[in-house]
């Protein structure tokens, strides 16, 4: 009685768990495991990643030297310890050769540990946590994404040099990911001699930012706010609402105009200036090919998690070119990955530092209204940013990574 | 008396095909699904304390606190204080009792629906530490790095040896809540879900019962907890969210609340549909809504507690048939 009945769906999904292979072509097929959230608060932006991982595939294509390549998709709900279990699913039950995801930070961390261990060639295409390629690196995760306080450092020299902005003011969402964008921002803008009046951190599905928006200080030259998501939407629409939008400059981490959040959003948005490794209205033949086609298949402006993941599928796809399909032999494989670059990604050249973290272009954007629909226009590009900026590496992993008291302000 | 002693034999005997099932799992099973295997009798566990309070009528929705406080205990004793195994695993039980006997002092002065947002309450205040003081828990990143114990000379690292131990705790666990279930202590508590007043007016000082269970359910939670905490290697917020709460209270509903062990089937089969559902379809979530749809339209007392009412009902219509 007790428990039979687990025990016995527990054998019954183990024997029914192999699905016959895909034999289209001759030699054995390549697997993927694909793993972001399907369910819950990021089902969203997780759908955009299966868009771009799915088109990159379409493009670049889905058979290399014979071999097929074969796709697993898992849905992590958004949870860490799911995503942890659908990984742990993924290599050790379907044996999958290249694995790709998660999407937020903690699912990340959920996983680093795990997959360090295992050894199983991992993409990080979204997951932007600085330490996974800073001070806890792994020899076989790469990060085809980005790190969050890549776009923060030469945004903040843009603020000053720029704008000429001296006195700011930033909001945040009170997380990780929050910390690194406003900590990386704060950082460079006092190496560039503006004064960080104020900061406040904000928590994560705040319906209501009047308590927070009323503290903006007269004597400011602008407001740098870090937001994504639903908390983006919602910034924006309040920041005009409360007067500010024309009187107070408004700039951003590149996913509060990002088209994730962008798509929801009105006429609030317009000129909003925020800096990102991905421009959607970026003007190179890369680009606008890509935006067609994404909008011609799925009726959206592709979105960084659409880009970060259309790249990622090329990579591996050209990776596999050079092991002739052979990703079995990991060392070489991962070498192989590590070998890729791009001079024509849709957000411009791509190539790894030696931490695993692409060395890229950073954009600084402004939301315009180009067919009637909000794009993100590069106003100005910084050329092959690393994810230490000008700092030397060494000493720059010699400081904490960013939290909510590093760097102290105010 | 005697259909009693015939349910018993049947209980003892369906106990012993589950534990022989359960020690031959580790030859049939991939390595994979001998994790789940470990992850359904590690919720199971924090399920069947929770059915240790949903039996005194005290239905919380704040266990997660527990089973989080002590997983959370294990990774900070670990990562900043380098203890050894004995020493935390019995720190992280003694933390999540002591949180309980806190806890318990503002939440047994409640019942019925005041206890259950009382309840959510202070689990929140404890998700709310894990989330924001993030020089100790690491914040939404969570703590990694908790590396699976050696018991003596014997290593737990790999999974066959993990799941004998989580096996052999969880075994001797349930025992322990059966033997307090079915104590005099325990019937006082059934008389106290039955009619509180009753009690009272009988002799009982029912506050003392309640808090005394109170407190023992958040031990056993925090044995699971432990548990867990070297299972998955891994701690953060999202498992002290209002959402593991509610994960533990469906599980004791889909079981049977009061049958201990429907706890176990409902983590079981919870489990295996988040886990493996999603490979065959999208919808996962549907599925599994309308489980819980159908669970609460046809077997009102939980999978296992209508099982003596669906026994009936099949002897009948049977009886017709013939």
């Amino acid at each position: 009685l007790v428990g039979v009945l687990v025990l016995a769906a527990l054998v019954l999904a183990s024997c029914g768990e192999t699905k016959p292979a895909d034999t289209g072509v001759a030699g054995k097929p390549i697997k993927i495991g694909f793993f972001a959230p399907g369910s819950g608060n990021f089902a969203a932006p997780g759908q955009d990643m299966k868009d771009g991982f799915n088109l990159g595939l379409d493009k670049y294509g889905r058979t290399v030297s014979g071999h097929n390549i074969e796709v697993i998709f898992e849905d992590t709900a958004g949870d860490a310890n799911t995503a942890l279990n659908k990984a742990r699913n993924l290599v050790e039950v379907q044996k999958v050769d290249i694995l790709v995801g998660p999407l937020t930070a903690a699912e990340g961390y959920a996983v680093r540990d795990y997959l360090a261990g295992q050894g199983t060639p991992t993409l990080f295409p979204i997951v932007s946590a600085d330490d996974i390629t800073q001070r806890k690196p792994t020899k076989n995760i790469i990060r085809t994404g980005w790190t969050s306080s890549q776009p923060a450092h030469p945004f903040a020299e843009y603020a000053a040099k720029t704008l000429g902005y001296k006195r700011m003011m930033t909001f945040g969402m009170d997380y990780a990911f929050g910390w690194e964008w406003v900590g990386g921002f704060t950082q460079t803008a006092r190496d560039n001699g503006i004064t960080i009046v104020k900061r406040v951190w904000t928590p994560i599905g705040t319906p209501d930012f009047s308590a927070y928006l009323s503290q903006i200080p007269s004597n400011i030259d602008g407001v740098f706010a870090l937001y994504a998501g639903a908390d983006a939407v919602r910034f924006m629409k309040q920041y005009k609402e409360f007067g500010y939008k024309g009187r107070v400059n408004l700039i951003g981490g590149g996913t509060l105009t990002d088209q994730s959040a962008l798509r929801s959003m009105g006429p609030e948005a317009l000129d909003t200036i925020a800096a990102y490794h991905y421009s959607d209205g970026l003007d190179t033949p890369a680009n606008k090919q890509f935006v067609t086609d994404y909008l011609a298949k799925y009726n959206k402006i592709p979105s960084y998690y659409s880009e970060n993941t259309f790249t990622t599928a090329r990579w591996i796809v050209q990776a596999l070119k050079a092991v002739n399909g052979n990703a079995t032999d990991r060392d070489k494989f991962l070498k192989a990955l590590r070998g890729v670059s791009f001079t024509d990604a849709p957000r411009g050249p791509v190539k790894l530092d030696k931490y695993d973290n692409p060395v890229q272009n950073i954009y600084v954007n402004q939301v315009k209204m180009i067919d009637g629909r909000l794009r993100n226009v590069p106003i100005s590009t910084y050329k092959d940013v690393s994810q230490f900026w000008t700092y030397k590496p060494e000493t720059y992993l010699q400081q904490p990574v960013y939290t909510r008291d590093f760097p102290q302000c105010c | 008396m005697k259909a009693h002693r015939l349910t018993r034999a049947a209980d003892l005997a369906a106990l012993a095909i589950v534990a022989v099932i359960a020690l031959q799992l580790p030859t049939v099973l991939s390595s994979f699904h001998l994790g789940l295997a470990m992850e359904i009798l590690i919720f199971g566990l924090g399920a069947m304390s929770l059915d240790l309070l949903a039996s005194t009528g005290l239905v919380s929705l704040g266990h997660a606190a527990f089973f989080g406080g002590a997983a959370y205990t294990i990774g900070i004793l670990m990562n900043t204080y380098h203890l050894d195994f004995p020493l935390t695993a019995g720190a992280a039980v003694l933390a999540a009792t002591a949180l309980g006997a806190l806890f318990g002092l503002l939440a047994v002065r409640t019942s019925g629906v005041y206890f259950l947002m009382v309840t959510l309450a202070l689990a929140q205040v404890v998700w709310g530490l894990a989330y924001r003081q993030s020089s100790i828990t690491g914040g939404d990143n969570g703590l990694s790095g908790i590396s699976r114990p050696m018991l003596g000379s014997i290593s737990l690292v790999t999974q066959r040896h993990y799941y004998y131990f989580v096996l052999g705790v969880v075994a001797v666990s349930a025992l322990l809540l059966y033997r307090i279930v079915h104590s005099p202590f325990g019937l006082t508590l059934k008389g106290i879900r039955d009619s509180e007043s009753r009690m009272k007016a009988l002799g009982y000082n029912t506050w003392l019962h309640k808090y005394v269970v109170y407190v023992l359910a958040a031990a056993f939670a925090g044995v699971a907890g432990a548990l867990y905490a070297y299972y998955n290697s891994f701690i953060n917020p999202d498992t002290v969210t209002l959402a593991q709460s509610a994960t533990f209270v469906l599980m004791v509903i889909l079981g049977g609340v009061g049958t201990l062990w429907g706890a176990l089937i409902g983590a079981g089969i919870i489990d295996l549909l988040r886990n493996q559902l999603g490979l065959y379809t999208d919808r996962w979530p549907t599925v599994m809504g309308a489980v819980f749809v159908l669970v609460v339209l046809f077997a009102r007392d939980g999978l296992l507690g209508s099982m003596p009412r669906a026994v009936a009902w099949i002897g009948r219509n049977a009886r017709r048939r013939t």
